[in-house]
């Protein structure tokens, strides 16, 4: 920025957002428009579809955890001044490393195997985000293109496993065998019918405590902890960071390692969660999602937790409107959230200098 | 039979390498300007709909062409309006594109054609066809005929067009002025700007190039490879297309070089499927994922400076700021 502008906080933080996002929102519209159905009308849908019953908040929530994971996923690795745009690719392997170990030990008891699962997802994800760090840290290769790099490889390898070592002989569908019942993350409707409370199924399970909890982790680790702080010292100012006696290449590592973790328990919400096998394409577009969920939620848990709410109404609440309105499918969903990155984020700044100019001259005559 | 088989692999890699080519000549005329552009896959699918769909209502390959080279122009400007105008993150501002062309594409093929996404074939005469009617295949026992003939000779227009261009991009970058101002702008936009020139302007040219071979890729894809669109049908080609540039070094006839080696593996592997290891590789089937994924792995390793260090161009990805 050539003129620093001269913001309040919270017209930068809040109502600047809410702008970017209004008109994402009124592109998405026109679209809708412009495919000849009532946007007002396809939004109450979709919001009644999301949050108008248990069962819909249910799925909502059940997206939102993904996409915390994914979301945190970004967000750590930013504040280590990456762009990890890996987090499909992370969150495959993740699933992967859920699947190798519920398969390995289908005879272990949930409470042990449950915690199992969840380290071997964060495992299979760091490693699958370590590789692109380290070459970023030492052989200086740029990381938004090898972890696209990684995207398509850990895709590959899902496919090459399933079809060539996962699936049961002389099975059709490219899936692996299912888990046993205990490798299972337990779905919430089955834990509050345990307590007497009747709930309406939705593939809601225990990942998002667990996400909640990560949320919790990565707030005290960026802004409480020692190392946490090293690491956003090093993404604001590598130099500066070095010269004070951090050495930038472990932050890489350390800020990569994180995010690969995070985005690899996807593969808990979703494989030990919701499917009980291995399958092909089970992120669906996740770890794109959790770069707008970052950008909107900027980087900061709680935002992402907002956003992921957000994110989490659009994906249920499209799916919801598409039964009722046969123009309006998924796509529409990708193309709002498409619209969301591309307002609220590759142009945050258009609006800025109007909102520098208004709240001038608002100050001046207030 | 041997000669079949040769005649017909060089067809397909040569087939298989055009939309690549036109996308990494694209990518790279951006980059080389300093813009990334991770938008490839988005604008190649976009223009790809484009040129199905006017392709199929007006039964005119040009209108076709014209409209998947617009509909790419248009991105390009949007790109640049956001990351060179206003100095937004050229990362972010790609994967938007990449996810609203993936959505849009298959929003508005449902409206307008009722086809679940696809948009009706073109007409058989809209399509474009071999030069050379004579040499559309192979023929047994002819080697000249099946290698040269079918192999070289037997493609339609866009393909020349395409290997063409790969001459163009390099005369335009390196023997223009026009060319030297594009690639100093990558390089050092502060000299560009005292020397007074418009930054921004030649940026946005180079896009405005980027949207033409952009357009002309998704056209190849519609009007040549298949005859009608299909949702997400480049499937990844964008970013292959973005590795091949990488794998180039940025410059054009390595990339062109990189776009062949990646149109070979993407022939091989089909021709491969199911086929059975030789016996010194411990028999068994051909991993075809392991050929699919070669690209990606090849782009990982000399990334790492294992196959001789590539340098991008030194402004990439940042926005120019005007000192006051």
């Amino acid at each position: 920025m050539s003129q620093p502008l001269n913001l309040p906080r919270w017209i930068d933080i809040g109502l600047l957002p809410l702008w970017n996002l209004a008109i994402a929102l009124l592109a998405a519209g026109l679209v809708v428009r412009g495919i000849g159905q009532d946007p007002l009308h396809a939004f109450g849908a979709m919001l009644q579809g999301a949050l108008g019953s248990v069962r819909g908040i249910g799925y909502t929530l059940y997206y939102t955890t993904s996409f915390i994971f994914t979301g945190l996923a970004v967000a750590v690795a930013f504040h280590g001044g990456l762009f990890n745009i890996g987090g499909e690719g992370q969150a495959t392997l993740g699933g992967l490393g859920v699947a190798l170990t519920a398969l390995a030990f289908p005879q272990l008891p949930a409470p042990v195997l449950l915690p199992m699962l969840v380290i071997a997802a964060a495992l299979f994800g760091m490693a699958w985000a370590l590789v692109p760090a380290w070459l970023q840290a030492w052989r200086g290769s740029h990381i938004v293109i090898t972890t696209i790099m990684f995207n398509f490889l850990g895709a590959s390898l899902n496919v090459y496993l399933l079809v060539n070592w996962l699936r049961p002989i002389g099975d059709m569908a490219v899936e692996s065998a299912d888990f046993s019942d205990a490798a299972r993350m337990p779905a919430l409707h089955e834990l509050a019918a345990r307590f007497g409370l009747e709930l309406p199924s939705s593939p809601l399970n225990l990942s998002f405590v667990l996400a909640l909890a990560a949320c919790v982790f990565v707030w005290w680790f960026l802004w409480k902890s020692g190392a946490g702080y090293k690491l956003r010292a090093v993404g604001s100012s590598p130099r500066a960071a070095h010269y004070a006696g951090i050495a930038p290449r472990y932050q890489i590592l350390l800020a990569m390692a994180l995010s690969g973790a995070l985005a690899g328990l996807v593969g808990v919400n979703e494989i030990s969660g919701v499917q009980g096998k291995l399958t092909l394409d089970f992120v669906a577009g996740a770890g794109f999602t959790g770069i707008a969920v970052a950008l909107m939620g900027r980087n900061h848990p709680i935002g992402i937790v907002l956003a992921s709410l957000l994110f989490g109404v659009l994906y249920q609440g499209g799916a919801e409107v598409s039964f009722d309105i046969p123009d309006f499918s998924r796509e529409m969903v990708v193309t709002a959230q498409g619209l969301i990155v591309l307002f609220a984020g590759a142009m945050a700044m258009v609006s800025a200098p109007l909102f520098a100019r208004l709240y001038a001259r608002f100050k001046r005559h207030g | 039979m041997d000669e079949l088989l040769i005649g017909s692999l060089v067809a397909s890699t040569l087939r298989l390498s055009t939309p690549l080519l036109l996308c990494a000549l694209a990518g790279l005329v951006s980059e080389r300007s300093g813009v990334v552009d991770l938008s490839l896959e988005g604008k190649m699918l976009s223009a790809a709909f484009a040129a199905g769909a006017v392709g199929a209502v007006t039964h005119s390959a040009m209108l076709g062409i014209a409209a998947a080279v617009i509909v790419a122009c248009l991105i390009s400007l949007v790109h640049g309006f956001a990351c060179v105008t206003h100095r937004g993150d050229q990362v972010v501002s790609g994967v938007a594109i990449n996810m609203v062309a993936a959505g849009l594409t298959v929003v508005l093929g449902r409206s307008w054609f009722q086809q679940g996404g696809q948009t009706p074939p073109v007409d058989e005469a809209v399509r474009l066809r071999g030069l050379w009617a004579r040499f559309a295949e192979p023929t047994a026992g002819d080697w000249i005929g099946s290698i040269f003939g079918h192999g070289l000779l037997s493609h339609d227009v866009l393909v020349y067009v395409a290997f063409a261009l790969v001459g163009g991009v390099w005369f335009l970058l390196e023997r223009t002025r026009p060319g030297l101002r594009l690639r100093a702008v990558g390089e050092n936009p502060a000299m560009v700007d005292a020397a007074g020139l418009s930054v921004p302007l030649l940026r946005y040219f180079a896009l405005m190039i980027n949207g033409l071979l952009c357009g002309l890729a998704g056209s190849y894809l519609v009007l040549a490879q298949n005859a009608s669109f299909s949702p997400n049908m480049t499937a990844g080609r964008g970013y292959i297309a973005l590795a091949a540039m990488i794998f180039g070094k940025w410059r054009p006839v390595p990339t062109m070089l990189a776009c062949l080696l990646f149109g070979f593996l993407d022939a091989a592997s089909i021709r491969l499927q199911g086929a059975a290891l030789p016996a010194v590789l411990g028999g068994g089937e051909v991993p075809v994922q392991l050929i699919q994924a070669l690209p990606y792995l090849l782009t990982v390793v000399l990334l790492a400076g294992f196959i001789g260090q590539a340098h991008p161009p030194k402004a990439l990805g940042l926005p120019y700021v005007k000192e006051r």
